[in-house]
């Protein structure tokens, strides 16, 4: 059980491992927290249950990290149920990611912890230019 | 009512060393060599000062090399790091400090090395678990997705960024004291430079150099024994409402809408009242940015607002008139050196750049990535 094994990072880390994106929700307010916190920010509530995370999202912002080594997206996205995250789209070149444009989470490995990332939705709904 | 704090406390004295290229030199020796020039331009000894501000890039405890360093034995010090906002947060505290007795002579100070030691910004942080793993290249990537969604949100364009860096480059040109003075910039030149994190180029960004600054704060009743005209502190305050960039409210609206505002109430003023802008310039959207929140134009009409050399020298409003972060100094926390230009504009000691009749000063300092914000306003005697 995640709850066992330390603060709502360490879980949110351990859940990640199973390969799922969990996200905090407060059961009296509805609100969804990212990241994972002790308490609702601002009001304080802590009647959080760990929720699957819906994993579409928007980019909110975006830039294009420009070095020897190549290019490399840098984003906040605003997931559907609300919260921002810093993450990078990938899947399509860096510089051609637009703000308002419709991703979804994919959970990788990196330097050996999983972390999150967003591939580009086609308007069908299914990530485009995705890793086969 | 006046506000308690407003006008009772001034800077008397200022100094800078190293400023540019030092090599050889230690940031703690830039920062005490800044002191002693502070204290001698005030006129008031070493064993006079009682309190200690300080704040560092690579020190855990500056207060505490500072004392040791100068041989001092303070008896208020505060080493708050707020970041590049530290200083104008040590304004603010050392004013309480002074007013109710707690020391006499405040001394607020920095120095680094950071240019001849690394050749970069030295990053003072630790890691942020939900966006070191990113691997974004801060301070410079957070203000380019805030400068990201200005553009989209407001329309702002790459031209009108371009416009802050040639303006600030406009002020350094009339400062013999400005690491790029002598190098005229257009339009053209910042558009035409590296790319480096959309969509800001090399020249969107702040420089890196060596400097030390420091400057020291007494009561108005002390002033009058002072070598200088003191620059009176009528108001300050500050806002902060988030660490990580990620986790910024809203990416084009900056806490100096909420600090701004306080200090021009404790001030008695408003932007009309102001002669002299001084803005955190680590990056061409801080400007835009903090004349929109700090109410010199409405939201997202800052790009609009800074174009055919609104802020530059000759323009409507004077805004970084030593040439800011981007064109004078930046030694990774550039707060101190807002202070030391107001002061020299409020004393009428600014030469080529002087701003005509400077009676009021604005100065906003920004530290982490958009993070701490505080706003301060100094002015002559004739603001009193």
């Amino acid at each position: 059980m995640a709850g066992t094994i330390g603060g709502p990072e360490a879980q949110f880390r351990a859940f990640l491992k199973q390969g799922r994106f969990m996200l905090q929700r407060s059961r009296s307010t509805g609100q969804h927290l990212y990241y994972p916190r002790l308490a609702v920010p601002g009001s304080g509530e802590t009647d959080l249950d760990w929720v699957a995370a819906q994993g579409t999202g928007t980019v909110y912002a975006t830039t294009v990290n420009r070095t020897r080594d190549g290019n490399t997206n840098l984003a906040i996205i605003e997931l559907d149920e609300g919260p921002r995250m810093m993450s990078r789209v990938v899947g399509v070149p860096a510089e051609t990611v637009r703000i308002g444009q419709r991703v979804r989470a994919r959970i990788a490995v990196e330097d050996a912890a999983e972390i999150i990332l967003f591939e580009p939705l086609a308007a069908d709904g299914e990530a485009a230019g995705a890793q086969p | 009512m006046t506000h308690p704090l407003r006008g009772k406390t001034a800077v008397v004295g200022i100094g800078s060393f190293g400023c540019g290229e030092a090599p050889g030199w230690t940031s703690m020796e830039l920062l005490c060599q800044s002191a002693l020039l502070a204290l001698a331009d005030a006129g008031i000894p070493l064993a006079e000062v009682d309190g200690v501000f300080a704040a560092t890039g690579t020190h855990a405890f500056p207060t505490m090399n500072v004392a040791e360093h100068l041989g001092i034995r303070p008896r208020y010090f505060d080493g708050t790091n707020v970041g590049g906002s530290s200083f104008e947060q040590y304004m603010l505290n050392a004013a309480l400090a002074l007013e109710a007795g707690l020391c006499n002579v405040a001394l607020i100070a920095y120095g680094s090395n950071q240019r001849t030691a690394t050749g970069k910004l030295v990053p003072l942080s630790e890691a942020q678990p939900y966006e070191t793993p990113y691997k974004p290249r801060m301070p410079m990537n957070a203000y380019a997705l805030a400068a990201s969604r200005h553009m989209y949100q407001y329309g702002t364009t790459r031209e009108q960024l371009a416009e802050v860096a040639v303006a600030a480059r406009g002020w350094a040109n009339l400062n013999p004291d400005a690491f790029m003075h002598g190098k005229p910039l257009s339009v053209a030149d910042v558009m035409g430079s590296r790319l480096i994190a959309d969509p800001f180029t090399a020249l969107d960004c702040c420089l890196v150099t060596d400097g030390g600054a420091a400057c020291v704060m007494v009561r108005a009743d002390r002033t009058k024994d002072c070598r200088n005209k003191p620059a009176y502190l009528l108001g300050a305050a500050g806002a902060n409402w988030h660490r990580t960039i990620s986790m910024m409210p809203d990416l084009t609206v900056t806490a100096c809408a909420e600090s701004g505002p306080r200090a021009f109430a404790m001030a008695g003023m408003t932007q009309q009242d102001v002669d002299l802008v001084m803005l955190y310039d680590a990056f061409t959207i801080n400007t835009i940015l903090f004349l929109e929140d700090l109410g010199f134009c409405p939201k997202g009409e800052g790009g609009r607002f800074v174009s055919e050399g609104r802020i530059a020298p000759g323009g409507d409003l004077a805004v970084n008139t030593n040439g800011g972060g981007l064109s004078c100094v930046h030694p990774g926390m550039y707060g101190m050196y807002l202070i030391l230009e107001s002061v020299r504009q409020l004393r009428g000691q600014a030469g080529a750049r002087q701003v005509a009749a400077c009676d009021v000063a604005l100065l906003n300092g920004n530290g982490g990535t958009l993070s701490s914000q505080i706003t301060a306003l100094l002015g002559s005697a004739a603001a009193l």
